[in-house]
């Protein structure tokens, strides 16, 4: 990439791959389950998780040497709730009816621990461009498995993508429902994105080895 | 009679972890061993019983619409609703911060079980959840807020003991139980080899 330097396109790019935030270090998991029922949810809620990490890790690193180490997760804290607080009240302003659906789960970004996660591990000991492209490349990363996630639950349990009939009407039987295909609903209860979550992870281990423990 | 309903109810019924899939990370990250388990347990119990019902008095006597009609007539038009996440989780990371000081002062023993945890729990999303559950559930009083934070403590605290329990079950038995199918050559021994030899290619 000409715009970034070798190493800056690794930041970017390593989360996508072999340091997953959630495949890899099994971080912010529970959003993962909750909200990803459906396609536009999942998509929505990685936007507001990639502009709360993107914003954030930018200002941690800018006060990272005035902060005293003792009340530092406080400080996290707060910085997060008040990004949580604007992205809340957009949602609330441009698409009220999801944000009825992530209800209490916009509120839970605040305790995402991927967010918290990088800004302990990265922002805290870095620079203000190499932070926010930290915090870029895991909010992809989380975003990632976010997308397929919400893709296969949304295709396989309620046979529609973004809202769109894709594979034909459940109860005219057009499409593909004229050969006997069901939905199957077991696909939008959370247990199953974990199930899915946990087969996205198998295949990547198994396709590069170096990840397997032990 | 309604401690007693709301008690089963958000242990059981509404539990943290198998209902509404709170504190994941944690749960699955620290659930290796029961001791460590069981610490982490304890320490989301103490502070989900403090900090349910100090949230609560927050949000009756501040955030809600027209509360803080007490402090002053004129302002009853205010409502503060958006402010809650900031003040819930600010009320949170300082009870945990204030535990952590004053555990560590007067309880070493205490501190050295609970106190590795306790970072860890502000971070939590049950800790949280609990509290913007209590405010969109709306509890009716401080005494059932009190008893809702320590159910759902309690619901967490059990959830954890049990996946921990089955893991460090698991490890320690599938060794051994192979170990005996292998010595005594006993049905199933065919598919030791197998597991094996699939084992040593990679």
């Amino acid at each position: 990439m000409g715009l970034l330097s070798k190493k800056d396109s690794k930041l970017i790019l390593d989360p996508l791959s072999d340091n997953n935030p959630i495949t890899i270090q099994v971080l912010g998991i529970c959003s993962a389950l909750a909200i990803t029922a459906e396609l536009e949810a999942s998509v929505v809620m990685s936007i507001a998780v990639l502009f709360v990490m993107g914003a954030g890790n930018v200002v941690i690193s800018l006060i990272r040497n005035i902060v005293p180490s003792r009340i530092r997760i406080i400080v996290q804290l707060i910085i997060i709730a008040t990004l949580v607080i604007i992205v809340d009240l957009v949602l609330k302003a441009y698409a009220y009816e999801l944000s009825k659906t992530l209800s209490v789960f916009v509120g839970l970004i605040i305790t995402n621990c991927i967010i918290m996660g990088r800004f302990e591990a990265f922002a805290l000991g870095n620079g203000l461009w190499r932070s926010f492209l930290d915090g870029i490349g895991n909010a992809l990363g989380y975003s990632l498995i976010l997308i397929i996630v919400g893709f296969f639950r949304e295709l396989l349990g309620s046979g529609t993508l973004w809202g769109y009939p894709v594979l034909g009407d459940a109860i005219d039987k057009t499409g593909l429902y004229a050969f006997g295909y069901e939905n199957n609903g077991f696909m939008l209860l959370s247990p199953m994105a974990l199930i899915v979550v946990g087969i996205i992870i198998w295949i990547q281990r198994s396709k590069s080895t170096h990840l397997i423990e032990d | 009679m309604e401690h007693i309903e709301l008690l089963f109810k958000s242990i059981f019924i509404d539990n943290m972890v198998f209902a509404t899939f709170l504190g994941m990370c944690s749960y699955l990250a620290v659930s290796k061993k029961v001791s460590t388990a069981n610490g982490l347990g304890a320490a989301v119990l103490f502070v989900l019983t403090i900090t349910v019902p100090l949230n609560w008095l927050l949000d009756t006597y501040v955030l809600q619409d027209g509360a803080m009609k007490w402090l002053h007539p004129s302002l009853e038009e205010y409502n503060l609703n958006f402010l809650s996440f900031i003040l819930f989780i600010a009320t949170i990371a300082t009870m945990v911060q204030l535990v952590e000081i004053v555990v560590e002062k007067f309880s070493p023993a205490l501190y050295n079980s609970l106190g590795i945890f306790l970072p860890l729990i502000a971070v939590n999303c049950a800790i949280l959840g609990g509290s913007l559950f209590m405010q969109s559930r709306e509890i009716p009083s401080i005494e059932l807020a009190l008893t809702y934070g320590i159910g759902s403590g309690i619901g967490w605290w059990l959830a954890i003991l049990a996946i921990a329990s089955i893991r460090e079950k698991i490890r320690y038995s599938i060794k051994r139980s192979w170990n005996y199918v292998y010595y005594n050559r006993i049905d199933g021994y065919w598919f030791y080899e197998f597991w094996r030899n699939v084992n040593r290619r990679r």
